[in-house]
């Protein structure tokens, strides 16, 4: 990878809590344009990066940029490069979904906060909600608010923390297109994930941290040469219990469909 | 301040004065109390007090609006305590804003909430006899009290709402503030207590506070009184404010 091509570089990432050591020197970098999964189950120090490359958080040592700019010498121009959508719905309850995106809108100082917020609520669907408190919306509606939220003023580069922790099938393959259409409109996309389906699905390239190293990095092609050769075997194919359940609530998001569009 | 966190801090104030608006029940409790103890204290307990005035509800008033104000910062705590929770504080913080905007709109809300509950608290005084000859200046001068000890109480409120670990801890720091005017010039007179208690009471800051007020309100001269009242406030002010600040880089890198 050519290196004016890197949205996030990360290098020799240290931190610990006390004396916890979360990160043992973490390095993966993320093309432009591309979506990037960071697999590793729960406390494997996902977010502790996010939070670093987010400038939340100080590394101990090593080096991190994103867009060019170094984290802890210019936070200020990364945070103008980057959205951050945590891992619980960061959105305010109290105000309507309208309310949350003129109030970003104005915040990042955009021209036209109220005709940004209703383009987005449109977009996402939420235009028939958009006056109604965040409080009274769905998990999936929420998620889809959330994301919403981080496009205001186009960053380059987004980071999802496990964006679809505890969604139901719909919500999830609703936030699943949501992040194929930005990253085919060239935003980069750094993606936290415990389910490896989502990272199979989405990700052009995966990263599996485990005991605060990348222990394996590349393609979903690459990651899998890494065990033997596939054998071919003849299987009867159930309809898997998410299948069931799409086909009977009449959603037409069936994974099927999801992944045509690809 | 430069105009690009002016702007940020007015869009976090009327977030957070959209949260006070919406929720009117932390109005109603931070004023029912305050008027609960005006109704004890005039109608039942106020006859047997001797406080040397033909109006005991003048008396009380600064006391009462003392106490208004101890209660209310509570909630600066709780809104603040629920922003970290939820994750709303570092989206702000991940966003390229003026980082001191998050804490100055929840302050500044603090005091608009509390100017509300203030003046609901006077009309009902007005109801119960609450009477002042005091002219405009005077007037201001009450004001501009009440908001420096709003403002130095709110920082304290913005230490504990930063650091608590429980929504309960975060507004239990109030307690103690609520009861500090009971053992003050507020009720009754100093010079009925007996020696330590009244050392106590004539040298905390709520007695210079009361004292100013009243006389203010009286159109009295208010003597070093106001001096002694301005100084415990920017003192508490600056050292809340000092501590609010060592909380929040702990919060945040």
């Amino acid at each position: 990878m050519e290196e004016q091509n890197l949205a996030i570089r990360v290098h020799g990432l240290h931190k610990s809590y006390q004396k916890l050591q979360v990160l043992k020197g973490v390095d993966f970098d993320v093309a432009s344009g591309s979506i990037f999964a960071l697999l590793g189950s729960n406390g494997a120090g996902k977010t502790t990066i996010v939070r670093i490359l987010a400038t939340l958080l100080k590394p101990d040592d090593g080096t991190a940029s994103v867009n060019g700019f170094d984290v802890l010498s210019q936070p200020a121009r990364v945070r103008e490069s980057i959205s951050l959508t945590g891992q619980f719905a960061a959105v305010d309850e109290i105000l309507t979904g309208r309310e949350n995106l003129v109030m970003i809108a104005k915040l990042r100082q955009v021209e036209h906060p109220r005709r940004v917020a209703d383009d987005l609520l449109e977009r996402f669907g939420l235009a028939d909600a958009a006056g109604r408190r965040v409080a009274t919306y769905s998990g999936g509606m929420r998620r889809r608010l959330d994301i919403a939220m981080s496009l205001i003023g186009d960053p380059p580069v987004i980071f999802l923390d496990e964006p679809t922790t505890g969604l139901d099938p719909e919500g999830r393959i609703e936030v699943w297109q949501v992040i194929q259409n930005l990253a085919d409109s060239g935003t980069t996309v750094l993606l936290t994930t415990q389910y490896l389906e989502e990272a199979e699905k989405l990700a052009d390239r995966i990263a599996i941290l485990h005991e605060g190293t990348i222990i394996v990095s590349g393609t979903l092609a690459e990651l899998r040469e890494l065990l033997p050769s596939a054998k071919v075997e003849y299987v009867e194919r159930q309809p898997t219990l998410e299948e069931v359940f799409l086909a009977i609530v009449g959603s037409d998001k069936t994974p099927e469909n999801d992944k045509e569009r690809q | 301040m430069s105009a690009h966190s002016f702007s940020n801090t007015s869009v976090m104030l009327g977030r957070s004065v959209r949260h006070v608006t919406r929720s009117m029940d932390t109005i109603i409790t931070v004023t029912i109390m305050p008027i609960a103890f005006m109704l004890l204290f005039v109608y039942v307990f106020g006859g047997a007090i001797q406080a040397g005035t033909d109006n005991y509800v003048n008396y009380l008033m600064p006391g009462i609006l003392l106490i208004a104000i101890a209660s209310g910062i509570a909630y600066t705590s709780y809104r603040l305590f629920n922003d970290l929770q939820s994750g709303i504080f570092e989206r702000f913080h991940s966003m390229p804003i003026a980082r001191s905007s998050v804490l100055w709109g929840h302050v500044l809300t603090s005091l608009v909430a509390n100017a509300i509950s203030v003046v609901i608290i006077i009309l009902v005084g007005l109801l119960m006899g609450f009477r002042s000859s005091a002219g405009v200046l005077a007037w201001l001068a009450v004001a501009g009290i009440l908001v420096l000890f709003t403002l130095a109480l709110t920082w304290v409120a913005v230490i504990s709402g930063l650091s608590a670990s429980s929504p309960d801890g975060a507004s239990a720091f109030s307690y103690p503030l609520i009861f500090l005017p009971f053992v003050s010039s507020a009720f009754v007179p100093t010079d009925t207590m007996p020696g330590p208690v009244r050392a106590f009471a004539e040298n905390q800051p709520v007695t210079s506070i009361v004292n100013t007020i009243r006389a203010l309100l009286e159109e009295q001269p208010v003597g070093s009184d106001i001096w002694i009242a301005l100084a415990w406030c920017v003192g508490i002010l600056i050292v809340a404010y000092a501590f609010a600040m060592v909380a929040y880089r702990r919060k945040i890198a």
